[in-house]
């Protein structure tokens, strides 16, 4: 097992780096794999610690404004934009995770859940942050001050390092003694505690490096894009970043990964989706299906939470475990 | 500080209004939850439901607003009946999140559904006759539908409060909540309970939306900034206690309209800096105990 996936993410990764040769358009790609790294991070809480943070947008959107502002104000050099955000992410994260591990099981969840509601009326009226408008035209500059990052190439490289970067550090975190820990928590929190560890410690630290990497997503994200809007911050995409980690499967490292691909892709393309089988069928009704795209996310949520709670790589994982366990 | 006393009693109205609504949903949320462990994310959803199907009645079948103070509330609760019957059911027994998740779900579906046919402007729905103009008290101004609203939240948020504490059937729901296989064994029938219960409860929430139809505006979105208040609000009041969600609700309308006299920056997140206070203080809640 452990070869196959070893291979399976090899070619996933030699797919990436093709990826712009073989018809991808990058800006599209580099958007999918912000948004795969924001999930990553958000499943090292939920899936791996059981605690599910509602919150988590602030994070994405409160690192993504603070790079924007960072790049285009003061001129920071891109590096230092996405520490900067990272460091931003981790800040807040420190803050929400502090307060909100005073509770519990869904307490915990609503309390992050107004913490990111404050942050985004904070985004609203805050002076820096261009309102309903957002940051726009945020400048990518040079990379060291070497590297031009205006060409969607190049930036699609190094996008992609930071990303695979990220991953490679969560891999290790769940695997390593901490991570274990986590697990342990998820488990049975009060035999953690029995066993002597200081649970709540790990609980924030697990927050924290959540909250860090999703921070470097938004940063990641409003490089590439070239501007920070209130969408990053509203409660929206918090929801949006769970069903990604649902859709993907819980606790399972690919999860993520593929569930935010395949929510990115169906928030594009349901719409073509819909003409298309509007064509093929001559129902009209299909057509409509672009501006429904809030439905759909609902009705997907649904049917995962109801039929298909170990998400799209728990099935597979249980798939070949059922078999080997056959052979 | 320059504050006219009248403004500043209007804004206390408002505030009151606004704790009225707070009270009711949060009070809904706590019976919801005792029940069944579940957080219901739709009860945002489903007080825009009550509105606008008020606002349906109105422009398609002239049906006026007292009507549908009575009929807007049995629809969205026969639609929670169905809800809790054919979805909800199948997750009692998973982590509470799944709840959470699933009624996230609802909301979009709901909110989707209906802004994909009235879209995201308000929707404009007028003060009943009965209801219109004020009351001049010689020191202020009292709009008699506020008036109105404040009133028949509070009439409806006590005999919730009654029939819970103080019936034959609020026992047996208290006792449900405490321990639902042993009452399950007297004879009672939870799962009917249950069921029942969550229709009130998005009922409470419909009633709510009706009320809020002419002093709100109506759009599809119109529950999804309140039901996050509404989540603070419980975390600040904690869902241990009936009488605790509604005097948190109401007292948190009324800090809020305060804040809009004295430091009208801060009116809408005043409401979670007092839950930050709350945490740090007293993080059960003001009304909870800690388990």
């Amino acid at each position: 097992m452990k070869k196959i996936s070893l291979v399976v993410y090899g070619v996933l990764l030699l797919a990436l780096i093709a990826a712009p040769f073989i018809g991808f358009y990058p800006v599209f790609v580099m958007k999918v794999l912000c948004f795969a790294l924001f999930a990553c991070a958000f499943n090292l809480l939920l899936g791996y610690t059981g605690m599910l943070s509602f919150g988590h947008a602030a994070f994405l959107g409160g690192a993504a404004y603070l790079t924007g502002h960072a790049l285009k104000v003061w001129h920071f050099t891109p590096e230092l934009g996405l520490i900067a955000g990272t460091l931003a992410g981790a800040l807040l994260g420190l803050v929400f995770g502090w307060l909100a591990i005073r509770r519990q099981g869904i307490y915990f969840s609503m309390i992050t859940l107004a913490l990111a509601q404050m942050m985004y009326f904070v985004a609203l009226q805050a002076p820096f942050t261009g309102g309903e408008d957002g940051l726009q035209s945020v400048p990518r500059g040079k990379l060291f001050g070497l590297i031009d990052l205006r060409d969607d190439l190049t930036m699609y490289y190094v996008a992609l390092v930071i990303v695979v970067a990220a991953f490679l550090l969560i891999a290790r975190t769940v695997h390593s003694p901490f991570g274990q820990v986590l697990k342990g928590i998820k488990e049975n929190e009060p035999r953690a505690i029995s066993l002597g560890y200081d649970v709540n410690r790990f609980k924030l630290l697990a927050f924290v490096i959540s909250a860090a990497l999703s921070g470097l997503a938004g940063s990641l994200k409003t490089l590439v894009l070239g501007f920070a809007s209130l969408s990053d911050v509203h409660w929206t995409a918090s929801g949006h970043v769970i069903l990604m980690t649902l859709v993907g499967g819980l606790g399972t490292l690919s999860g993520p990964l593929v569930g935010s691909a395949v929510v990115v892709l169906l928030e594009n393309k349901v719409g073509d989706f819909g003409s298309f089988m509007a064509r093929a069928t001559g129902v009209d009704w299909f057509n409509t299906l672009g501006e429904s795209v809030t439905m759909v996310t609902g009705l997907i949520f649904v049917v995962c939470v109801l039929a298909f709670r170990k998400g799209i790589m728990g099935e597979v994982i249980a798939f070949f475990d059922r078999r080997r366990g056959k052979v | 500080m320059n504050i006219s006393m009248p403004a500043l009693l209007s804004q206390l109205l408002l505030g009151l209004v606004n704790g009225s609504f707070y009270a009711i949903l949060s009070l809904g949320l706590a019976v919801i939850f005792g029940l069944l462990n579940v957080i219901n994310f739709a009860h945002g959803a489903l007080f825009m439901m009550g509105a606008v199907l008020s606002w349906m009645a109105m422009n398609y079948f002239n049906v006026n607003y007292w009507v549908m103070l009575v009929v807007a509330p049995l629809i969205v609760g026969v639609f929670g009946v169905l809800i809790e019957r054919l979805l909800l059911r199948w997750i009692y027994k998973l982590d509470h999140l799944y709840g959470l998740l699933l009624t996230l779900g609802l909301t979009l579906l709901i909110e989707g559904g209906f802004r994909s046919v009235y879209g995201v402007s308000g929707l404009a729905y007028s003060t009943p006759e009965a209801l219109s103009g004020g009351t001049n008290l010689g020191f202020m101004f009292l709009p008699n539908y506020r008036a109105w609203v404040v009133v028949a939240s509070l009439v409806v948020c006590f005999a919730t409060w009654y029939a819970i504490e103080k019936t034959r059937l609020g026992a047996y729901l208290r006792a449900g909540t405490e321990n639902p296989r042993l009452v399950e064994a007297f004879g009672v029938n939870v799962p009917l309970m249950v069921t029942l219960t969550y229709g009130f409860g998005v009922a409470l929430a419909a009633f709510a939306g009706v009320l809020a139809a002419p002093v709100i505006q109506i759009s599809p979105l119109m529950g999804q900034n309140l039901i996050i208040i509404v989540f603070a609000v419980v975390v600040i009041g904690g869902m241990g206690s009936i009488m605790g969600a509604i005097l948190t609700g109401l007292g948190l309308g009324v800090i809020e309209g305060l804040t809009k006299v004295f430091y009208p920056e801060a009116s809408a997140t005043v409401v979670f800096v007092i839950m930050v206070v709350v945490l740090l203080i007293r993080p059960a809640g003001l009304f909870g105990s800690e388990k």
